[in-house]
């Protein structure tokens, strides 16, 4: 039998709900204001939950990535 | 004359790419490629940037970057669901596709298929969810190549000649290297692509802006006696059949055999994290694509005929001089043969685990697999050329219609699998075939209208059906038969103690990492192989 895969502790995943729900608020986000440089509110914030994802899946990676160094 | 700069350009990369994909054998050579996972998965040793740029070749193919487009230049705000569905791929990939990966990895599994045939104990479920996945891919790569087909014509290569050379070209590639041509392939693409993004904001900025764009087709949308399209959604029916859409298609991606093959060419699951953080870079790419909609439609730009899809060629074509033009074409007809070819492989390697050694020759060595997976994916790609040269093209986009919606048909096994093994095995099939059925009869029964009301196509006119006044996706409402067929079934065979099956996979297979020994051992035995004569996965199941 194999050796039981050592466990890792996870941490911050709670923060990847963020990512999956910000795109799912459909009806909050399908209005055209407030623009910016004259891209509809709809179309900019889709793009700003793709930036936010980057961040946040970034973050998390890395908290967990160092979590496993210190032990 | 300009004509000539262009496709010269064009030709001149292309072949260029060609040859690259055809040297990719060479690269990162393993000691012995005759083994599924040296051609199939790369060896399973593919590092961060090799991942990256792969799934970036594989998932936003051409077929997204010429569609998408088409649909906001068509009906507006819809054709925006791409960019939140791969968005909310990334964070759920981040969980899911890092356990797909390590119950993968410790039981050397390639295919959706295999892994729900040990997670339930059962080979027909495996051979089931394998048939669903090569019946979703094969019209899946049937439309890259109809997108390759638009931009051959845009170049001004019509006729079929060009396309059978360029898919001769990439089988032979594929036959040889394995998933290390497309891997080659997809880094030299996104250089072009690259290109294509940097001229498209120079071109938006010369002509008026984003600004003026949304103006302009917005006053177009306004105009249209259409009352569906426009650059909103417009109320609680259009947001509903959005959100379903993009639910429904985020969903997909974890059961496409295709997607799996390439998140398994990962070496470690840091990889696959690191990937997941790092691939909304594309869906940013997509997301200006999906706008220079708006701005062709501002540009007054028109299609070819009625196909909507020769938009975005048309686009570069008429806007940006010819050199340039023609770089950005070669990037998609490369954009189309990555993908075609990733999931030819994918098919190939279903096929071969799932039917070929589950059934025919469960003894079948490594070597035996890849020379059978070699000549299943050679003959899936022949496939698909019939498909575009012998049926209507129109019939080519109905098939990926059904292919969008019988691929999520396996995500109770395939994609909750990986979190549980509550279902019993005959209740997952009964779901499946109960989904599959309400899916095709759904979608036969959806019209598309044409202009001033009449009906354009009595069957397989769209993917949003309506339920109880609110329209919504259809793949969605399959699933949902799906799944209660499956609960259902699965309470009913446990009230009546029907033996349930083997769950063959244990808690900690989905926490393993590269460091784990089970999965060292592994990939020494892979490497060294083929010293043992049935491989170890033969060993693995197959006690003698």
């Amino acid at each position: 039998m194999a050796p039981p895969a050592r466990r890792r502790r996870r941490s911050g995943y709670w923060l990847l709900a963020v990512p999956t729900i910000a795109p799912l608020l459909t009806p909050l986000y399908d209005r055209a204001t407030p623009m910016l440089w004259g891209v509809p509110f709809f179309y900019w914030y889709q793009m700003a939950c793709v930036l936010l994802a980057m961040l946040i899946l970034a973050t998390v990676h890395l908290r967990n990535r160092r979590r496993e160094f210190d032990r | 004359m300009s004509g000539g700069v262009e496709s010269a350009v064009f030709a001149g990369l292309m072949g260029a790419m060609l040859l690259l994909g055809i040297g990719a054998a060479r690269w990162r050579r393993p000691r012995d490629i005759h083994s599924l996972e040296e051609w199939g998965v790369g060896g399973r040793a593919f590092g961060n940037w090799t991942t990256w740029f792969l799934l970036g070749g594989s998932m936003y193919s051409a077929y997204t970057f010429v569609a998408v487009p088409a649909l906001t230049y068509g009906v507006g705000a819809m054709g925006f669901f791409a960019i939140p569905f791969a968005t909310i791929t990334t964070p759920l990939s981040f969980i899911f596709t890092t356990r797909a990966w390590s119950v993968a990895h410790r039981h050397g599994f390639v295919t959706p298929g295999e892994f729900t045939a040990a997670r339930f104990g059962s080979r027909g479920l495996g051979a089931a969810v394998a048939l669903t996945g090569i019946a979703a891919t094969m019209p899946y790569i049937a439309v890259q190549l109809s997108a390759l087909q638009a931009v051959l014509q845009t170049v001004g290569l019509a006729g079929e000649w060009p396309l059978l050379a360029a898919v001769t070209v990439v089988a032979l590639c594929t036959f040889r290297s394995g998933l290390r041509a497309p891997a080659l392939l997809s880094i030299a693409k996104d250089v072009l692509l690259g290109w294509v993004v940097v001229a498209a904001l120079l071109i938006v900025a010369m002509n008026g802006g984003w600004g003026e764009s949304f103006k302009r087709a917005g006053a177009h949308f306004a105009a249209t006696p259409n009352p569906s399209d426009g650059l909103l959604l417009g109320g609680s029916a259009g947001q509903s059949a959005y959100l379903t859409l993009v639910i429904g298609s985020a969903l997909s991606i974890f059961v496409y055999p295709h997607a799996l093959t390439t998140m398994l060419a990962a070496k470690d699951r840091s990889t696959v994290q690191r990937n997941a953080a790092a691939l909304p870079i594309y869906c940013l790419v997509l997301g200006l694509m999906a706008m220079l909609g708006f701005f062709a439609l501002s540009q007054g730009v028109l299609p070819v005929g009625r196909d909507l899809n020769t938009v975005m060629p048309q686009l570069f074509h008429g806007l940006f001089p010819p050199w340039s033009s023609g770089i950005a074409l070669a990037a998609f007809g490369i954009a189309a043969l990555i993908p075609a070819a990733v999931m030819s492989i994918a098919a190939a390697n279903a096929f071969t685990r799932s039917i070929y050694r589950a059934y025919l020759r469960p003894a079948a060595t490594p070597a035996e697999e890849a020379r059978v997976s070699r000549w299943t994916s050679l003959v899936v790609k022949i496939g698909a050329v019939g498909c575009i040269l012998l049926l209507d093209p129109a019939f080519s986009v109905d098939l990926q219609l059904i292919g969008g919606v019988i691929i999520l048909q396996t995500i109770p096994a395939g994609f909750i699998g990986l979190l549980t093994n509550w279902f019993h095995r005959l209740a997952l099939i009964a779901g499946l075939v109960a989904g599959l059925a309400a899916g095709v009869v759904m979608l036969y029964r959806i019209p598309q209208a044409g202009p001033g009301g009449t009906i354009a196509k009595a069957h397989f006119g769209g993917s949003i059906t309506t339920i109880g006044g609110w329209p919504v996706y259809v793949g969605i409402v399959a699933l949902l038969v799906n799944l209660a067929v499956a609960v259902a079934g699965t309470l009913l065979l446990r009230a009546a103690r029907v033996r349930r099956g083997r769950d063959q996979t244990r808690p900690d297979d989905y926490d393993a990492d590269a460091d784990d020994p089970m999965v060292k051992r592994l990939e020494n035995l892979l490497d060294g192989l083929p010293t043992s004569p049935a491989g170890v996965h033969a060993v693995h199941r197959h006690p003698r």
